[in-house]
């Protein structure tokens, strides 16, 4: 590992560090991506030349210090490449979520004033020739896979293989162009823009320095001493700054490898093949593995099962302290060591998680019982937190103090201070450099002495540990003054596997009320077993059964609440079963699936004044959006349900099923 | 956005004339006449029992029609089986799919290359030599067809276990393996949901571009039929009613009379 790189101008850009790269670690693989069935390598040498070819392509469709360069598609390696080759000549990239509906793309291509665009497939140069036919940009639009492009005949498109081409020439007449360029290149120049999801608003262009980003890098690294030998899948959004992070920045920093999988379908089955040894995730994906690995040890013979079990109730007794580091039984030990025999290796083996030495989730708060779940497997899973504005890294869980509740220490050289309000602010050199054009909400967002409003409402507990509770604009108080907090709630109710997400309402009510929507997937696996028939989600939503269900999480989300007296007055007295699954298509979620609260309740309220009345059914008729972008209707007639609510002293344990 | 530019269609690759077809005493098809040109999609509707399949079964040599005239690239066609077909370039798929559902994705669009291994039995057995490197090469060849079709994520299902709409998509891969001219679609979009639908969709018309593909298919979904093919031919009762672009086909009195009925104008 190299020691401090920050500080060093000769390691201060990304393309320096390439240059590093191929220099000193030249026949490492930098790169994987699987084609026609096999993964093929890059080394680092490789990798340097290709970005070569790329960035003197770029400079000669006329790329040039400050431009912004779009990037939209999936993870694939001409596009990682293309934000070092866009690095390399001082533009700026701006990685742009694929699954971006092209309103959405056209609202960044317009404030990025972006000229140039690299777009992977047909679907997102479909796109990008339907905003430029409405608003002029971007004017050159670059692609990757020239399939069903065979025929399209607008001007300014240019084939990948053309732009490479035209790179060679560029690089033959100009030999030291692109090495001049580089070195031109300072720590502190802008080296991403990243557009915040937008929980509120028009999204933000988050600028990032080299600084920023290779600082908190390294810090990263250090802290859970990664190497050059770490492999990496990348497959979350190039958009989101976790990505950029942990397959771009901490790949260039470290000299580790990045695999890029198959296609989206393929992730779970090229992760097993990759075996990466760092893995993050978001909460929800490592809930869709427990409940992949819940029904299908429900579909598995009576001796399995029981195996599964058994030794499950053993991981959790047993593997969660050893892994704490304290201490365990002899007995203990044996039976973990022959369940990880029997059960636990060969699990993580058919996840793609045997080689994972360290994993992290953030984004969101995970149930307990999932993290606690794959830490007992003895995997090294962490939470941490953070932002784009911080290029991450804000709170993160040092090995050995890990709570499920929490979301660690400060992370090094992070200040963090909490306001009066409950807000977090942070100080760290990741802090952003400012939000593009946009100076009244960098000025909002920065304070004088350079601390960073997260907008979070959070406490350190007795041991230094930071536990956020909510946003801190939406903690707010029921009519009588009680405390509430609705993310706090909805977390809460979305760690039961039947339930997707859950919307709580009560500021300014005299009780709490809320929305559920449920997993298709496991709650109608529940049904299937009962022999509960159902055709649609809307039929399944709508079963007494699976309200009935609902009603039982609710309750045990309520007993929970009245366990905590700040909280106990703030349980839920009524709630619905929604028709629809909440859809960022439809505006209701954000592209990283956060709930987006106000725009719920205007969409859908109908719903929110029958669950403050007197009634038992709310009708709603709302629009839809299908995935080819055409809209649709559908209405329902909802019941709404009243939910027992929990005294401290008539505390039940209700097991999470599924 | 840009499928505009014209699509080369070249001269008439397949010539129907006259044809007729028994069954004991039910005519199938009597006296149908129409031709397939190079790189056009064309497509054959009607009510049910029209004889449509039965006309595609001709044409792949299934059935041998027992009058007319079948031309083929040129040369009229005797007597001939299916195998035959495949070989002169016609792949097919079917309206019930036909594909062996124990076996996985890539094995059975491995199966559409069987005509076009050289090595014996011998050396397919010993698996080694000649035969490995020709399997590899087969191998790579398939894996461009799932990677065409978006089909990645299932390489090794078996297809007893997939979807509908997917085993539709593989069998479609069967048929694309063999690297055909001439492509017959049986029913291509048949109990597909609309996404599904869209998708064979995208992926005929991409076949047809791409490849240069000439593809001729049976349809019941006129939305689609008149969306995505150059030409229509409608049969009745095994005799051709009407036979021309979308736009005459759906105004042709005969036509509607028959079968789109008043409500589908």
């Amino acid at each position: 590992m190299d020691g401090g790189i920050s500080g060093d101008s000769s390691l201060d850009t990304f393309p320096k560090l390439l240059m590093r790269n191929a220099r000193t670690r030249g026949d490492r693989p930098a790169m994987r991506e699987k084609d026609l069935g096999i993964w093929q390598s890059w080394t680092w040498a490789e990798t340097a030349a290709e970005i070569r070819r790329i960035a003197c392509g770029l400079a000669s469709l006329g790329v040039a210090r400050d431009d912004k360069v779009v990037l939209v598609g999936d993870n694939r390696p001409r596009l990682y490449w293309s934000i070092c080759a866009a690095q390399a000549l001082g533009a700026v990239p701006v990685p742009v979520y694929q699954d971006a509906v092209a309103d959405e793309m056209a609202f960044v291509i317009e404030h990025a004033e972006a000229r140039v665009a690299i777009a992977e497939d047909q679907e997102q140069v479909d796109k990008l020739l339907a905003i430029r036919a409405r608003i002029g940009l971007p004017k050159t639009i670059v692609y990757d896979d020239p399939r069903g492009m065979r025929n399209y005949t607008d001007e300014g498109l240019a084939d990948f293989e053309s732009v490479l081409a035209a790179g060679d020439e560029w690089n033959a007449r100009r030999p030291n162009f692109l090495d001049t360029e580089i070195a031109r290149g300072r720590g502190s120049d802008a080296s991403v823009m990243l557009y915040t999801s937008g929980t509120t608003g028009q999204p933000k262009g988050v600028l990032l320095t080299f600084e920023n980003v290779i600082r908190t890098a390294e810090n990263a690294i250090r802290f859970d001493s990664l190497t050059e030998t770490d492999e990496v899948l990348a497959y979350l959004p190039m958009a989101w700054v976790g990505d950029h992070i942990f397959s771009y920045a901490e790949a260039y920093v470290a000299g580790f490898c990045v695999s890029c999988p198959e296609s989206g379908a393929t992730v779970m089955t090229d992760l097993k093949e990759i075996g990466p040894s760092f893995f993050f995730a978001p909460p929800r994906i490592f809930e869709n593995i427990l409940t992949q690995v819940a029904i299908r040890m429900e579909d598995a013979g009576t001796v399995k099962r029981w195996m599964f079990r058994y030794f499950m109730g053993i991981a959790k007794s047993a593997g969660i302290a050893m892994m704490d580091g304290k201490q365990v039984s002899a007995t203990g030990r044996l039976l973990y060591a022959l369940g990880e025999r029997l059960v636990y290796g060969p699990l993580k083996n058919a996840l793609g998680l045997a080689r994972m030495r360290v994993g992290y989730t953030a984004g969101e708060a995970i149930g307990p019982d999932i993290f606690d779940f794959y830490r007992s497997l003895g995997l090294n899973l962490k939470q941490l937190y953070g932002a784009t504005e911080t290029s991450v890294f804000i709170c993160m869980q040092p090995d050995g103090q890990i709570k499920s509740d929490t979301v660690g220490v400060p992370a090094p050289e992070v200040d963090i201070k909490i306001e009066e309000s409950g807000e977090v602010l942070v100080r760290s050199p990741g802090i952003f450099k400012s939000y593009y054009k946009n100076d009244a909400a960098t000025a909002s967002a920065k304070t004088a002495d350079g601390f960073y409003r997260t907008g979070d409402a959070g406490y350190f507990d007795k041991d230094g540990h930071l536990k956020i509770i909510d946003r801190a604009k939406d903690v707010g108080r029921l009519s009588d003054g009680t405390l509430f907090a609705p993310k706090y709630i909805e977390n809460k109710l979305k760690f039961f596997s039947y339930i997707k997400e859950a919307v709580a309402f009560g500021h300014g009510r005299d009780y709490v009320a809320c929305f559920v929507s449920i997993d298709l997937e496991a709650t109608g696996n529940w049904a299937e077993r009962r022999g509960i028939a159902y055709a649609s989600y809307q039929e399944l939503a709508a079963k007494p059964e699976v309200l009935a269900l609902v009603q039982q999480c609710v309750e045990q989300v309520n007993r929970d609440l009245s366990e905590d007296p700040a909280l106990a007055g703030s349980q839920i007295r009524r709630f619905l079963v929604l028709h629809k699954e909440l859809d960022a298509d439809d505006g209701e979620l954000t592209r990283t699936r956060k709930v987006r609260r106000g725009f719920i309740a205007e969409r859908y309220g109908a719903l929110v004044e029958g669950l403050y009345s007197g009634h038992d059914r709310a009708h709603i008729a709302t629009t839809v959006t299908f995935e080819d972008g055409r809209k649709g209707r559908i209405e329902a007639d909802l019941e709404i349900r009243e939910a027992a609510r929990a005294t401290p002293a008539a505390h039940v344990e209700l097991r999470k099923a599924g | 956005m840009s499928r505009d530019a014209p699509r080369p269609i070249g001269d008439t690759l397949l010539k129907v004339e006259d044809v007729s077809l028994g069954f004991g005493g039910v005519r199938a098809l009597s006296g149908v006449s129409f031709d397939i040109r190079k790189g056009e999609i064309r497509a054959i509707i009607g009510p049910n029992g029209a004889g449509k399949s039965s006309m595609l079964n001709c044409i792949n040599g299934f059935y041998q029609p027992s009058e007319g005239r079948i031309t083929y690239k040129g040369k009229a066609r005797g007597a001939m089986r299916p195998h035959e077909a495949a070989r002169d370039g016609i792949a097919r798929t079917f309206q019930n799919i036909a594909l062996f559902r124990g076996m996985s994705t890539l094995d059975n669009i491995m199966t559409g290359r069987m005509l076009k291994m050289n090595r014996g039995f011998f050396w397919q057995c010993l698996h080694w030599g000649p035969a490995q490197s020709e399997e590899i090469e087969h191998r790579e060849a398939v894996e461009r067809v799932i990677d065409f079709l978006e089909i990645q994520a299932i390489r090794k299902v078996p297809v007893g276990r997939l979807p509908y709409g997917l085993q539709k998509r593989v069998e479609l891969g069967r048929a694309l393996a063999a690297e055909p001219e001439l492509l017959l679609l049986d029913e291509p979009m048949a109990g597909m949901n609309l996404e599904e639908k869209e998708d064979m969709c995208r992926f005929i018309l991409d076949v047809n571009e791409q490849f240069g593909t000439t593809i001729a298919l049976i349809e019941h979904d006129m939305g689609v039929v008149m969306d995505i093919s150059d030409r229509v031919v409608v049969l009745e009762y095994g005799r051709k009613i009407a036979d021309g672009d979308p736009e005459a086909v759906k105004a042709d009195p005969k036509v509607i009379d028959a079968y789109l009925g008043t409500g589908h104008g």
